[in-house]
């Protein structure tokens, strides 16, 4: 099938008729993240059971969902059966996920995952399934099992035990809640449930048909996915799962419907701005590639992840490749460029395998080539590996690392628009831009422009790790607070603590402190805080982290990754480096600040490229707010009280 | 074994070599900016860069020995030392950072040490977010990837994994 040339009446052909549905499917997370917490296992165990059963059910692998916290993560669906989510699965458990849930319609314990998806009435179907979690904080006082009894208890009383079952979910999305119950399949949940209120529960929801508007949570989820609108849903390996996904219809829409101009003017009216980390407005990258005249120009997919600790592009490319070619192949149109490459970094092998893999079915379908579905434009792609150097990010760097030169950067201008790989106008965007002009492309740029803010547009992908309750990746529309990002959708700080700050950026990007978390994720709102909106990492600290250590880590990265060619960076920061480490064993005096802000200065007026222009920013945004921490490690008086102060806390947290 | 058999041997080793770097370099013959992709295949192949290979690869492509050394050295990712016969890799990637990878890097160093060091029986290195953050702190051994540690699950692994 896939050896066929594509035609644009195959493709329509594909559109229109939806597949029919598998009666039952299991989709697989095997992401690198996945496979890492035993995902290959899981799918190995489920196809087994299955065969074993003789049952039919269509198990398929997908990208990650984005649910790292649960990792192993398990999706079942089906016709006319609720689809649920399971997390933290093991060979066992997906064995039992076969006998107990897909033939015998149970759940299982401790594993479902209560998604943000929420049900505002009973869609007038009888419930057959309760989720309880006590989302309070304290671990120890966990209330999950004894209102699972409560309410079986209180099933029996109304003789409903046999129709209504009740699980332990592994996590409901909901935090600080109280006792929260989701019935299934309307998805009604309720939150702050207390005993009483199961009676009432049973008797007007499960008897009574009634909604409990008391309790009904009606926040709605804060997340809007469009860039990662196919990632943990289709196969990434199947040109023909994106294609029913919708896949490609903006290419064809762009090929045959629209001038190269009006895509440009189309990504003008959407409002996209580059998700690398600089924000800089697609439209005009790419209307500034296409004006020079040139015998050949050039587009570049940037998959070098740098940010030590992200991994939005990552599950983008391995979770949903084709949306990223495409969106590659629009800007080729765009810009008039013939060749493509996809610079990816060696450390994401699995990465580069399904971009490979989409680049060969594209080629074997035909829509990559010449006369692309019939029209003028003729284009091809081809993968280049980085080789773990995080300078390589950086444009004039990455064309150097392409053309097989260690990876040092140039001054701009001139720029690559105008004289870029082998000194031919190019055109260089991040992974997560592409995979939205495939969609801007297809739904158009008011669509688009509908989300987020006025100058920041649309959604932006967010890597949320460190003492966070639940690490995860989410895609939230612009100008919403941090701390919804946060708090709501990821638990905030674990184990109860407290959070400190949150670093965005990456080593080129700063802390957030906790009485600033208010402020909207938009590129100026960061940048005014003295941080940025990076590529998407945000790092989230507690109480016990130390700031100076952290800057010390920021740094150090950006010491070991300098590329030496310009002095302010390369000694400005080993010699930064050195006073830091000096001040955080406890052997600094009150003067080494003043040296370090003038060292910070000069780098980030005199080096040549962004990584020495930013690697100040850990520092100075920890030195903004939270100067104490500095002065604590330099004066040895303040530095015993603040001891005692951490001790009082921890003391008071073990209470 | 005789003199002549084995010097015959390591000739034909040599000439296998020379005739695989001409294949890689075929390979990539035509493709613009190739040094790199060849780099990375003679690692895949040899599990780091031998002198030898890169002289002829030198010879191949009509590159200078400086200019090949000179990208090896700047990128990482490269090795110019044969790898142990274990790999442990402690991810060094923030998240990881912040719960304690350096207790567990600690931790291993000692033991290692403690057993004659690194010995070419295991490689210790650190590595850049290896993608399972919701994991952290994670150590790769082998390619197969351990959550959620703590420096008393060092032994463990060094243990599960010695003289295999
Ligand atoms: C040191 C440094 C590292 C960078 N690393 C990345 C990276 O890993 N990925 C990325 O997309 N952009 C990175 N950038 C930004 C790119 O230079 C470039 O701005 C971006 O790829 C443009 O794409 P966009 O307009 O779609 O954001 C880096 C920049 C610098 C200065
Ligand atoms: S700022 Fe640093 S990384 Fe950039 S060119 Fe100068 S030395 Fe190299
Ligand atoms: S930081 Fe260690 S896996 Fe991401």
């Amino acid at each position: 099938m896939e050896t066929k040339r594509l035609t644009t009446s195959d493709l329509d052909a594909i559109w229109a008729e939806a597949p029919a549905p598998a009666k039952m499917w299991i989709r697989v997370g095997m992401d690198t993240g996945g496979i890492a917490a035993g995902a290959r296992q899981v799918y190995d165990a489920l196809i087994d059971a299955r065969d074993d059963l003789g049952l039919k059910i269509d198990i398929r692998k997908t990208g990650s969902l984005g649910l790292s916290y649960a990792d192993p993560v398990v999706v079942v669906g089906g016709v006319d059966r609720p689809t649920v989510v399971f997390g933290a699965m093991d060979a066992e458990s997906a064995r039992d996920l076969i006998v107990r849930h897909c033939r015998d319609g149970y759940l299982l314990e401790d594993r479902v995952i209560a998604t943000h998806e929420r049900g505002r009435d009973l869609g007038g179907q009888p419930q057959v399934a309760m989720l309880v979690k006590d989302t309070s904080p304290r671990k120890n006082q966990d209330r999950t099992a004894f209102f699972q009894d409560l309410i079986r208890e209180e099933l029996g009383v109304h003789h409903q035990q046999a129709k209504v079952r009740v699980y332990r979910a592994k996590d409901m999305g909901l935090y600080q809640k109280g006792v929260c119950v989701q019935l299934l399949p309307s998805r009604v949940t309720y939150t702050n449930v207390s005993g009483p209120d199961i009676r009432r529960m049973i008797e007007e929801t499960l008897q009574g048909g009634q909604v409990l508007t008391d309790l009904l949570e009606t926040a709605g989820d804060p997340q809007q996915r469009i860039v990662l609108r196919n990632c943990g849903l289709i196969d990434p390996d199947e040109l023909q799962s994106y294609l029913q996904a919708g896949g490609y219809r903006g290419l064809k829409r762009a090929l045959t419907e629209m001038t190269p101009e009006q895509v440009i003017e189309e990504m003008k009216v959407s409002g996209l701005r580059g998700r690398g980390g600089a924000g800089f407005p697609t439209w005009l990258k790419w209307k500034l590639t296409r004006d020079p005249v040139a015998d050949r120009k050039i587009v570049i997919c940037n998959g070098d992840e740098g940010d030590p600790g992200a991994f939005m592009d990552r599950s983008v490319l391995e979770g949903d490749p084709h949306a990223v070619l495409e969106g590659l192949m629009i800007s080729a149109y765009a810009i008039g460029a013939e060749t493509g490459f996809f610079y990816i970094r060696a450390e994401y092998p699995l990465a580069v395998e399904r971009i490979q893999r989409a680049i060969d079915q594209c080629r074997a379908a035909g829509l990559l080539g010449r006369n692309i579905l019939g029209s003028d434009f003729s284009f091809d792609a081809q993968v280049r590996l980085g080789a773990g150097a995080f300078v390589c990010g950086e444009e004039t760097a990455l064309i150097a690392s392409i053309e097989g030169r260690r990876g040092s950067p140039e001054p701009r201008p001139p720029y690559p628009s105008v004289k870029g790989l082998w000194g031919k106008p190019t055109s260089i965007n991040n992974v997560e831009t592409l995979a939205a002009v495939s969609v801007i492309l297809d739904e158009g740029g008011e669509w688009y422009a509908g989300f987020g803010t006025e100058k920041s547009r649309g959604t932006k992908v967010f890597a949320v790790t460190g003492k966070v309750q639940n690490p995860q990746l989410v895609e939230v529309p612009m100008g919403i607070p941090i701390r919804t990002v946060i708090e709501d959708v990821c638990g905030g700080a674990d184990h109860g603590a407290r959070i400190k700050a949150v670093q965005t950026g990456g080593p080129s990007g700063g802390v957030i402190p906790l009485d600033k978390l208010d402020t909207p994720v938009t590129y100026e709102s960061l940048q005014a805080l003295g941080s940025i909106m990076g590529s998407g990492g945000m790092l989230v600290m507690d109480e016990s982290d130390s700031m100076v250590d952290v800057a010390k880590f920021y740094l150090g990265f950006c010491v070991e990754e300098s590329c030496g060619k310009c002095a302010p960076c390369r000694i400005g920061g080993f010699q930064m480096l050195k006073l830091l480490e000096k001040i955080h064993a406890g052997n600094g005096d009150p003067d080494d600040l003043g040296t370090i802000r003038d060292i910070c200065h000069c780098m980030k007026t005199a080096s040549l490229c962004g990584l020495g222009q930013t690697a100040p920013n850990p520092v100075l945004s920890t030195l903004q707010y939270f100067e104490e921490e500095y002065l604590d490690l330099v004066d040895k008086r303040r530095a015993t009280s603040a001891n005692q102060k951490r001790e009082a806390i921890t003391q008071w947290e073990r209470v | 074994m005789s003199m002549g058999t084995e010097l015959g041997n390591l000739l034909d080793w040599v000439e296998g070599i020379r005739r695989r770097v001409r294949e890689l370099a075929k390979e990539w013959e035509d493709q613009e900016g190739n040094l790199i992709m060849i780099l990375h295949a003679i690692q895949n192949e040899f599990g780091y860069i031998p002198r030898g290979v890169a002289s002829e690869l030198s010879k191949e492509l009509g590159i200078s020995m400086a200019r090949i050394y000179e990208v090896i050295t700047f990128y990482h990712y490269f090795r110019l030392t044969p790898p142990g016969r274990h790999t442990i890799q402690v991810c060094m990637g923030t998240a990881c950072y912040l719960k304690g990878a350096m207790d567990l890097q600690n931790e291993l160093e000692r033991q290692l040490k403690a057993t004659g060091g690194r010995d070419g029986e295991f490689h210790l290195e650190s590595v850049r977010c290896i993608g399972c953050c919701g994991m952290a702190p994670a150590v790769v051994v082998d390619g197969e990837t351990h959550g959620r540690l703590c420096p008393n699950d060092m032994a463990g692994i060094l243990k599960e994994k010695r003289g295999k």
